[in-house]
């Protein structure tokens, strides 16, 4: 987080939009706004100077209940709205939201890069193993065997790995979080807000409608059995061996952020426009 | 998630009012967002139980408020960085448990859980606190909590159990399966 200004003695309610959610209840989401209102006032945001940015998909429904700057982008690019927007205003404390499909599929080039970049901020991925939005068709995440009549007999594919992926690409923050445990979560959010580079959140998040197995999550999550490292090659062999469901900081980095100069090296924009001259 | 239980410390009396403060806000906040999400998928008649849950909340936290005078309940319940035996506030309805077509009596099962994790947890207050103030306190708390879950046990008289599980949905969201 760069050096923002707070304030003290913020509520959780000081960041909640006067919008009504239309997310199905039961669904995990309901729980990561609240975990994202309570790190908002933990951490004492100014409402002014915090952006939530996301994608298309149930969970990039999120800008719209917070009341702090938001932008609800186009499918897949929320981290390159994000990237833009910090490079241009570092003052400012950036959040993205995302869900599997649209962080991982279409935008998963994007992914890719803002690890890569390590710019400050965070990035929050609510991970439900399928496309909600859209009635239900297997996201990267979805088990090979999940198997629906959109998907007879499953998809046969091996689930995309992000948080190994995250680290591989350069991610300085990398955690898994669940969606039925608030508090914890917040924690965590709290904790990659803070912590310098790009912070990549994945949040177990159930779909109760689309995938009501789903609900029994919360009888298999467990805490990380050892703390945080700052080895990425230990942190990926952690994550690869464990059971999917260790729960909390995985990896703290500590990569210097990526910071443009802006405002050096300016062009004049007369000059480059003749550049562009047909 | 399971955890450790764990109890937060609670040294005074302005500890235990905080903490009670928290449990009641937490619920009525909890409670509203339900009620608004029957709200928005038409099951008026949950809306109203969930409003009406909220507003009992609310006036007790409001009595707590009045109990503390000048003290900074919320300043000091986010000092206390408070640990809950359960992961979540006592009082907290678990939002995993909602579904759209539920109906009072699911509710209120929900409700029941909630008020009976929070008599057990001034319970254990008052079980473990060394500070006579705060022992007298929490047990008041205890009484309190106990008239809720009778209370809950009454509205329950007025929705009983349903046959089965909650009704069918003519348009399910699985309509592609």
């Amino acid at each position: 987080m760069s050096s923002v200004e707070t304030r003290s003695a913020c509520k959780p309610g000081d960041y909640k939009s006067d919008i009504k959610p239309i997310w199905c209840p039961g669904c995990g989401d309901y729980h990561v706004l609240l975990s994202f209102t309570r790190a908002f006032a933990e951490l004492g945001l100014v409402p002014e100077e915090t952006v939530v940015v996301s994608g298309i998909g149930c969970s990039s429904r999120i800008p719209a209940y917070t009341k702090c700057y938001g932008f609800h982008g186009v499918h897949g690019r929320s981290l390159a709205l994000a990237t833009g927007l910090k490079v241009s205003r570092p003052d400012l404390t950036v959040v993205v939201a995302s869900g599997d499909g649209d962080g991982y599929s279409i935008g998963g080039n994007h992914f890719l890069h803002a690890c890569r970049r390590n710019i400050d901020m965070t990035y929050v991925v609510m991970d439900n193993r399928v496309y909600g939005m859209t009635k239900g068709q297997p996201s990267p995440t979805t088990e090979p065997d999940f198997d629906t009549a959109l998907s007879p007999g499953g998809t046969g594919l091996s689930p995309f790995h992000p948080l190994v992926i995250a680290l591989a690409a350069g991610a300085n923050f990398v955690a898994r979080a669940f969606s039925g445990d608030p508090n914890q979560t917040t924690s965590i959010l709290v904790d990659a807000i803070r912590h310098p580079g790009f912070s990549f959140v994945e949040v177990l998040s159930p779909c109760v409608t689309f995938r009501p197995d789903e609900r029994e999550w919360k009888t298999q999550m467990h805490p990380a059995p050892v703390a945080a490292t700052s080895d990425p090659g230990k942190a990926a062999r952690r994550i690869m061996t464990d059971d999917g469901f260790n729960i909390g900081i995985l990896y703290r980095g500590n990569r210097r952020p990526y910071q443009a100069k802006v405002g050096s090296n300016c062009i004049d924009l007369a000059e480059l426009e003749k550049d562009f001259a047909l | 998630m399971s955890k450790a239980p764990s109890i937060p410390a609670i040294f005074s009396l302005s500890d235990l009012l905080a903490i009670a403060y928290r449990i009641e806000a937490d619920a009525v906040e909890r409670y509203a967002l339900l009620a608004d999400q029957m709200e928005t998928h038409n099951n008026s008649e949950l809306m109203k139980v969930f409003r009406d849950l909220a507003r009992a909340e609310g006036i007790h936290a409001e009595e707590i408020r009045r109990l503390a005078g000048d003290i900074d309940l919320t300043g000091r319940a986010n000092a206390l960085r408070t640990s809950w035996p359960d992961a979540e506030s006592p009082e907290e309805v678990d939002l995993g448990a909602a579904h759209y077509l539920m109906t009072p009596w699911h509710a209120l099962q929900l409700s029941l859980a909630g008020e009976k994790r929070a008599l057990a947890f001034f319970t254990s207050i008052v079980d473990t606190a060394k500070d006579a103030k705060v022992k007298e306190m929490a047990a008041e708390f205890v009484e309190e909590e106990a008239e809720h879950v009778n209370l809950v046990y009454k509205l329950l008289r007025k929705y009983p159990k349903p046959a089965g599980s909650w009704p069918p949905d003519g348009d399910p969201p699985l309509a592609q399966d």
